[in-house]
């Protein structure tokens, strides 16, 4: 097995830990970690991809730049909502998932 | 020898991610997540990513983490924490352990690739990721650029009436000789030196304005954080000056290659460099201040409660 399947391999093992992490957690914070699994999975999979033609290829690793700084805008965004969230409601759980669950 | 390296990343970055989602409490969850990034870095490195490891080192586990701490710390005030990490999901896991099936299924079953050699055309600079980044895609970056922006925007929305006009993010109260003081001394100075360093260098090196920026970012924030310089307010003009400053230096040198007749965003060979190094500039300056204002969030006004 080459290093490059290796990373592949993680990477969509990641993805799917981060799902994982996304649909079972409760507390909105632990969620929005669980997405950033999901979206560094992604980019490590994308990126042992874009390696499989010899030379290293500078457009996925420009694209992976690019999606990175854009997760962590979303992240913060993401996280304005959840304290404006806890705010108001004094819970950092969604309502629907308020009841012991 | 090289490959049980790479194996035994590959099986930390997993038992981490385990750790980040299935581990109790959440504060531990995200000490895990940025253990995490780090360790993602590494792969980067491994991949012979160095541009990308630079900004999932800086980004990916710096800045998310510091993120993610203080909102932490911000909803612990208000919110009693539970610390039970949900019950266990079956269907869930077999899902997501079907989606890591599927995703394995395809890395398999893609089609060889072509190996060619190839050069790129010339763009002025010798770091292939930068041209990519700032010439033959610029249209990303520029856009990139204004999605930062436009974040920061909903981020401010969400500040109340009352304390608009205000200091950003909290107020920082800081034991002097403290763990926090001290490196709020000692760090920035370096850290301006490395930012500026990966700016500078980003054409012809690993590096670049979001590395850089990045790095400056994170040594704004530690001075914030340590106290030792209070954020501005909301509606201060020269910061906004300074968050604009990017993408308006590239929408400029964009329009000025429609008028010298090469197309918007084409950048002229022989001017290249050159503009390249003017928008770099730019951009880690507009980048740098974006991400702090985004990780020390809209003003919230404490001393009223």
């Amino acid at each position: 097995m080459s290093a490059l399947t290796l990373y592949a391999l993680t990477g969509s093992a990641a993805i799917g830990i981060g799902f994982y992490g996304l649909i079972a957690a409760r507390h909105l914070l632990r969620r929005i970690v669980a997405f950033n699994l999901i979206g560094s999975g992604l980019f490590l999979f994308f990126g042992a991809t874009g390696a499989r033609g010899g030379a290293a290829d500078p457009v996925p690793q420009a694209l992976i730049i690019t999606g990175i700084v854009v997760a962590l805008s979303a992240s913060a965004l993401a996280v304005g909502l959840l304290v404006a969230h806890a705010r108001v409601a004094g819970r950092v759980v969604l309502p629907e998932e308020e009841d012991g669950g | 020898m090289t490959w049980a390296f790479d194996a035994a990343l590959c099986a930390l970055i997993l038992g981490v991610a385990f750790a980040t989602v299935l581990g109790r409490g959440v504060f531990r969850s995200i000490v895990f997540f940025i253990v995490y990034g780090l360790l993602m870095a590494v792969a980067w490195v491994r991949l012979d990513a160095v541009d990308v490891a630079l900004a999932e080192a800086a980004i990916g586990a710096g800045l998310t983490g510091v993120l993610f701490l203080t909102t932490f710390g911000r909803l612990a005030r208000n919110v009693s924490d539970d610390a039970a990490p949900g019950r266990f999901h079956l269907p869930a896991a077999l899902a997501c352990g079907g989606l890591t099936g599927a995703l394995a299924w395809a890395w398999f079953a893609m089609p060889a690739p072509v190996r060619r050699e190839w050069e790129l055309p010339p763009a002025g600079v010798e770091n292939p990721v930068t041209a990519v980044l700032l010439n033959f895609r610029a249209w990303d970056t520029l856009l990139e650029s204004i999605v930062l922006l436009a974040a920061l925007i909903g981020l401010w929305m969400m500040a109340r009436d009352g304390d608009w006009g205000d200091r950003l993010g909290l107020p920082q109260h800081v034991r002097p000789g403290g763990v926090m003081a001290g490196f709020g001394r000692l760090l920035p100075p370096v850290g301006f030196l490395v930012g500026v360093y990966l700016v500078y260098v980003g054409a012809d090196q690993p590096g670049g304005a979001f590395q850089g920026g990045t790095v400056l970012a994170a040594v704004g924030l530690v001075a914030a954080l340590a106290g030792l310089v209070r954020p501005p307010r909301i509606a201060a003009h020269r910061w906004r000056v300074a968050l604009v400053a990017g993408p308006s230096v590239f929408l400029v040198a964009g329009l000025a290659g429609a008028v010298l007749g090469a197309g918007f965003l084409t950048l002229p060979e022989p001017v290249a460099g050159t503009a390249i190094f003017v928008i770099e500039v730019g951009l880690a300056i507009s980048i740098a201040v974006t991400l702090v204002f985004l990780v020390l969030g809209p003003p919230e006004g404490e001393r009223r409660e």
